[in-house]
């Protein structure tokens, strides 16, 4: 019984379920389900990085996932590029620009982070909006007809979902390997307390700023692979707050600081979405976001660890009255 | 002359943003929390004055008085309800509660009056002076001034009054004011209320010479962050002089380069402030 309760066994059954999912369910619409999932799953581990195990809550995150976004398409609108060869060159625009903010911000503690990380994506974002070589407010277009399978433009949504997946994987296997290592361990310190970690001889600012480069970097491939899924981009579905808010209240929901919580938070807020859009009509409806901002609330007011957190209570509760029998 | 008039409708916005702005360091300045829900406040001021002229009629100092003090009691709830618990939590849960609040209350906002702009009906504000060649609409006038004598007034309440000093005594050590007699969660709840009772005013006060929609609390929101950065955190004069800055610099920027870049121009400012001073113009390092 013990055995098949161990986590080693629970990550294999999720790799399963997560490989078989587009088969046993080969309708589009679902498969269409398990690709945002997979994509709320990869920005919000990423987030996670920075927000979660370094608790450095960034509340602009979307300027990473927009960088990774725009650069693809605005290589192959200037010079034909296919977008795949666009998406280290984001990723590496994303840890510029994590540097630059991370610098200034991270001499200081506490809410400074925050308050840049969003008035940084604001900016960006208006600014997009009216550069006209990136196409201002009506965005970017990428390869509307595939010239070879290296412009990644697929009819159907299975390849995409695979894509996704191993990316995905590799987001948490460089977590779970940051987890064990002393970079992790140093951003647990300073998550717990900064001036105890410095005087412990933790370099607090260049670990927080690794983090950050490391987060930033997986939040632009989302990004790119966002593009390259939908083709198009423009300043709000690449650099909008909700983009931002959305990787906050995945990783939040399942457990900030937790390996596996960002995959549970989409698990539940993706399916929860569409059913939401479904019922109340409507992508982006004000409804949605009414919930979301109650949800974040919620969290913040009861469970702070997220459902993680909460999980773990229970399971040891039950454990200990069995015992107890 | 068209320079000068746009100087002093910059000015004259300013010493709104600084009001609101004031609210939002008096919350960082005693307990070193940054309230991200802030410019829904204001948002909230702007509707709650509405409402008071649709259906409670009355003149400028009635709806005024309304907003602050729906606000007021608003931001004691929210306090009591909310804060209190994350205060003494984690970062992510102090971030996360007033970031969730800004969105509950812009799209519920966006839910209940849509999210078409709107403004006050004609009031009995209107009107326009002519001095010395530069056209001053009342309203604004009005609102500037009430605006700046506010602010000062909340500065003089922290300085010179006795509650105020019980108000810094707790932000400066909780356990030693409670050892004085003073109780910090009061202290602490009535620092809630008049930071959103000056937001809520602050709004009632724009609605009467500007048109709004819901979303404008994000924007109002990102204003106060600069101009609190800018004029140090926790300092309500420092504020008072920042949001005149911010208001001149928007003003003459969006006159300069074009409406859409003023936004552009102080966000910049922000992050040049971040890199170069953190500690704001009149801030202690």
């Amino acid at each position: 019984m013990k055995y098949f309760l161990s986590p080693r066994v629970g990550v294999c059954v999720l790799a399963a379920l997560l490989l078989l999912f587009p088969i046993v369910f080969s309708d589009a619409f679902y498969r269409d389900i398990g690709v945002t999932f997979l994509l709320a799953a990869i920005s919000a581990s990423a987030w996670n990085i920075v927000g979660g195990y370094a608790g450095q809550v960034s509340v602009g995150h979307s300027m990473f996932f927009g960088l990774g976004a725009y650069t693809p398409l605005l290589f192959y609108t200037l010079w034909g590029w296919p977008p795949l060869a666009g998406v280290p060159i984001g990723m590496l625009l994303a840890i510029g620009l994590a540097v630059v903010i991370g610098m200034p911000t991270f001499r200081l503690t506490g809410h400074y982070f925050s308050m840049a990380t969003i008035a940084v994506a604001e900016l960006i974002r208006i600014f997009t909006g009216t550069w006209s070589l990136v196409g201002g407010a009506i965005g970017l277009q990428g390869p509307a007809v595939a010239r070879g399978w290296w412009d990644l433009t697929f009819r159907s949504e299975l390849p995409y979902y695979y894509i996704f997946l191993a990316v995905l994987a590799v987001v948490l296997l460089t977590t779970a390997a940051v987890e064990r290592r002393r970079f992790g361990f140093y951003l647990q310190a300073i998550k717990a307390s900064e001036r105890a970690a410095r005087s412990l001889g933790v370099p607090v600012r260049l670990t927080k700023l690794n983090a950050l480069a490391l987060s930033a970097a997986f939040t632009s491939a989302a990004g790119s692979l966002y593009v390259i899924k939908t083709g198009f981009i423009d300043p709000d579905s690449a650099f909008g707050i909700l983009i931002s808010v959305q990787m906050l209240i995945v990783a939040a929901l399942g457990g900030a600081g937790t390996l596996f919580g960002p995959l549970i938070g989409a698990l539940i807020l993706v399916p929860l979405q569409t059913a939401a859009n479904t019922w109340f009509g409507g992508g982006g409806s004000g409804l949605t976001f009414i919930i979301y901002g109650g949800i974040i609330v919620l969290i913040a007011r009861f469970e702070p660890g997220g459902l993680c957190d909460l999980w773990r209570r229970f399971a040891t509760r039950i454990w200990r009255r069995a015992h107890a029998a | 002359m068209v320079l000068l008039q746009v100087i002093v409708g910059g000015l004259l916005l300013g010493a709104i943003y600084a009001l609101f702005s004031s609210g939002l360091t008096l919350i960082w300045g005693m307990m070193n929390f940054i309230n991200f829900a802030h410019g829904e406040f204001v948002m909230l001021g702007m509707y709650v004055a509405l409402l008071a002229v649709l259906y409670l009629g009355g003149g400028v100092i009635g709806f005024g008085a309304a907003a602050a003090l729906v606000l007021f009691l608003l931001g004691i709830v929210i306090y009591l309800a909310l804060i209190r618990h994350v205060l003494r939590g984690p970062m992510l849960s102090q971030i996360l509660s007033t970031f969730g609040l800004a969105l509950l209350l812009r799209y519920s906002a966006f839910y209940i009056f849509s999210a078409n702009f709107v403004s006050l009906p004609q009031t009995s504000l209107a009107g326009t002076l002519k001095v010395g060649g530069i056209f001053l609409p009342v309203a604004q006038l009005v609102a500037g001034a009430v605006a700046v004598a506010l602010t000062l007034a909340l500065h003089f309440l922290l300085t010179r009054t006795n509650v105020g000093s019980r108000l810094l005594a707790v932000a400066e050590d909780r356990s030693a004011a409670m050892l004085m007699g003073i109780r910090p969660d009061r202290m602490q709840a009535l620092a809630w209320g008049l930071s959103a009772g000056a937001a809520g005013i602050a709004g009632a006060l724009m609605a009467t010479a500007y048109p709004w929609s819901p979303s404008v609390g994000e924007t109002f929101g990102l204003i106060a962050f600069v101009t609190v950065a800018l004029g140090g955190f926790g300092s309500v004069l420092g504020s008072l002089y920042a949001g005149l800055i911010i208001g001149l610099i928007e003003a003459i920027s969006a006159f300069w380069l074009g409406a859409i870049y003023k936004d552009i121009v102080v966000y910049g400012l922000f992050v040049a402030l971040l890199w170069f001073r953190p500690q704001g113009l009149m801030g202690k390092a």
